[in-house]
């Protein structure tokens, strides 16, 4: 046995050092999300899953087939509005990678001063998701807010955002654009010091100037810092959970409410793990697919390179 | 990642070892959920002059969040039990006594004599005839109001659901919100509910529809749901109310802008540490028609042994203690609540005396919107309230769907 080990020790060495990594990644990632697709097949109430009612049958765990997936897609008033806020979510949040890359752009010049004022636009991204949250939800509190004072002062009827039920999921979106413009900007920012001078001389000599010169020689050199901030910001968009807990609590009446949120609400008030493993399952497969684009695109992207 | 794993992995294992090392035999753990400043002062206080008559005993006490608290209670109950949890009466209680996690503790009771000292709280605490727990504290709710502005355009404290409106429209003309409220966490819309039903329908029906046997499309809810929406459509209360939590709501009356809220006493420290105090004033929630009962809402908090503990004889000790009079007043009333143990001095602040005065005389007590119905329930129903305050015109929608959620809750149960 021994001498087996030391015989092969070059191929076997990667298995040990995987294995603790592996052995945890499967106890506390792979098992669970297992466990929760498992769990989404059942009536559970989260408590113990072996104990016996009067009747003889298990008291708290039951297998109802599909019937989560059922209520969720005909049932649930709530599911519309959910997967309709999801997609404003998407949709909207990819407009941080423009304005990201815009403010880079405009970071990126060789000015002594700039050196002071970058610091205050990565300042956001430094702050807790959180504390942005809580720090929106003042801002756009009604009469004792700094937008109601603005809209006072311009002499508009101020709008209570957080409480209009059409435009909660809007006022949560824009506070999430803090932090993440400061994160695309980052990015671009890394991605501008990386962009080869030569091909810009060069691109100089044959006449291309301004938005020319950005489109065809600039921004084609982005392209993998592109490619990173649009993925980092669709993950955010789609886990949307902690600004929509603090701001608003997915209301007004659940109008704000988003997949993962809608998720622990039932999970963990409701005590319906089975109904909110079967959205926890939704979102998994949503966020699959994207994830499949995603490796997709980055193999390409490797094979292209070599 | 792999490295990160490893570090948290290690820090599971870690507080497990480290739970299980502090609940030894001869130390008694408590989870407590009190967090607030105050609330946690007072709670240790307890705890110390427990310790001081009870030498012999090592407390160890574990701190939670009280929302994080309600999630936490069921894996700690299963996983790993204190000897002593914090809780609430009613129905939340329930539903541990049926999953057999909570101690019988009738023996207490019994011992202690609390039978005689804490009769009125004993229903609200008993399952099946037997005792799971001990109440330390309890409190009204009412509408507190501002009385320097009562005073000023001469109103006084309405007597029913009538001279309410009228006092509400005289506020509304003055240029003042006549009711704050904030809605953002949804209990606050509940309460409105748990009073109109209960002044109009009386307790028993109104304690039919949180067990699930009347319906929310019952006719007789539909004169709750007219006489509320009068309220809403008068525009009597704070505006943007949804956006508000329940603390951010009491700015306005604070400032003098609103002048009443329907809130539990919890509430008096705020007004006390803004110093207005001394303008504010207490009336029982009005009578909406004769001759139906005037029943109150006035959760129980209360003290447990997880079936699961590891030193249950210490824990009934700790139990035991609050018969003494004074640690039990001094429990519940420094953190603006009344003590259940009637052998204690009668209360000095005015607020609570008058709770005091306005729950011995009530035909019967309510735990809550939310501590009286089902878990699963509450949060389809809070909803709901808070919908309908804002859009009074969507009632029946909104009736018929917590119909259908109520229909599913208890069909499984």
């Amino acid at each position: 046995m021994i001498k087996y080990i030391s015989k092969n020790q070059i191929k076997l060495a990667p298995i040990f050092f995987l294995a603790p990594a592996s052995c945890l990644f499967l106890l506390y990632v792979i098992y669970p999300i297992i466990d929760s697709i498992w769990v989404s097949f059942h009536s559970w109430n989260g408590m113990d899953r072996g104990l016996l009612g009067l009747s003889g049958d298990l008291k708290n765990w039951k297998w109802v087939g599909l019937d989560n997936y059922k209520e969720l897609f005909f049932d649930d008033y709530e599911f519309p509005t959910l997967i309709i806020n999801n997609i404003k979510w998407l949709i909207l949040s990819l407009l941080v990678i423009p304005i990201g890359l815009g403010l880079a752009i405009f970071l990126n010049q060789n000015i002594k001063e700039m050196k002071f004022i970058k610091p205050l636009f990565f300042f956001p991204f430094v702050i807790n998701l959180v504390v942005v949250g809580l720090i929106f939800s003042w801002f756009y509190l009604p009469k004792y807010g700094f937008l109601d004072l603005v809209f006072r002062s311009l002499g508009l009827e101020p709008i209570a955002f957080l409480a209009e039920e059409s435009l909660a999921t809007y006022a949560i979106i824009f506070a999430f654009f803090w932090p993440s413009i400061a994160y695309t900007m980052i990015i671009y920012l890394t991605g501008l010091t990386n962009v080869n001078r030569e091909i810009v001389e060069a691109g100089r000599i044959d006449g291309a100037m301004g938005f020319k010169m950005f489109w065809y020689v600039i921004l084609p050199q982005l392209k993998p810092a592109t490619f990173i901030a649009t993925v980092v910001t669709v993950v955010g968009a789609l886990r949307s959970f902690d600004m929509v807990a603090i701001m608003t609590k997915g209301g007004p009446w659940g109008s704000s409410s988003v997949l993962a949120y809608k998720m622990y609400e039932e999970a963990l008030f409701s005590y319906r793990m089975g109904y909110g493993s079967a959205i926890a399952t939704i979102l998994f497969i949503i966020m699959d697919i994207y994830i499949v684009w995603f490796l997709y695109r980055l193999f390409q992207n490797e094979k292209s390179e070599k | 990642m792999g490295g990160k794993m490893k570090i948290f992995s290690f820090g599971v294992v870690l507080t497990t070892l480290f739970t299980s090392f502090v609940s030894l035999a001869g130390t008694l753990v408590i989870n407590n959920n009190q967090s607030d400043p105050r609330a946690k002062e007072v709670m240790y206080a307890f705890i110390d002059a427990f310790d001081k008559a009870h030498p012999e005993v090592t407390v160890v006490v574990n701190d939670f969040d009280h929302e994080e608290y309600k999630v936490a209670i069921r894996n700690f109950l299963q996983a790993d039990a204190p000897d002593i949890a914090v809780w609430f009466a009613g129905n939340r209680m329930k539903f541990f006594v049926d999953q057999g996690l909570f101690e019988d503790v009738s023996d207490v009771w019994e011992s202690a004599g609390l039978n005689d000292s804490m009769a009125a709280s004993k229903g609200s605490l008993t399952v099946d005839g037997k005792q799971y727990g001990v109440p330390y504290a309890y409190y009204q709710w009412g509408v507190y109001y501002r009385k320097d502005i009562f005073d000023k355009l001469g109103l006084n404290e309405p007597r029913d659901f009538e001279e309410f409106k009228w006092v509400c429209a005289m506020l509304k003309k003055n240029g003042y919100t006549p009711i704050t409220i904030g809605t953002k966490y949804l209990w606050t819309a509940a309460a409105w509910f748990d009073y109109m039903n209960m002044r109009i329908n009386g307790y028993n029906f109104h304690m039919d529809l949180m067990a699930g046997n009347a319906s929310y499309e019952d006719p007789r809810l539909d004169d709750v749901f007219d006489k509320w929406a009068e309220l809403s459509n008068a525009g009597y209360y704070l505006e943007d109310h949804a956006s508000l939590s329940w603390q951010e709501a009491i700015t306005p009356m604070i400032n003098g802008e609103a002048a009443m809220y329907l809130m539990g006493n919890f509430v008096v420290p705020f007004f006390e540490d803004a110093g207005v105090a001394d303008n504010v004033d207490y009336f029982q929630f009005p009578m909406v028609y004769k001759g139906v009962g005037m029943a109150e809402d006035a959760p129980t908090d209360t003290f447990h042994i997880p079936s699961g503990a590891k030193n249950k004889e210490d824990a009934k000790k700790f139990l035991a203690f609050l018969a003494n009079p004074d640690a039990a007043k001094a429990l519940a009333e420094d953190n603006g609540s009344l003590t259940p143990n009637s052998n204690a001095t009668p209360p000095s602040d005015r607020f609570k005396q008058q709770g005091f005065a306005v729950l011995s005389s009530a035909s019967d007590i309510a735990q809550f919107y939310d501590r009286d119905t089902h878990p699963d329930m509450h949060g389809d129903g809070m909803k709901g309230f808070q919908e309908f305050m804002v859009k009074p015109e969507r009632i029946g929608a909104i009736r018929s769907r917590l119909d259908k959620t109520r229909k599913r809750v208890f069909s499984s149960n």
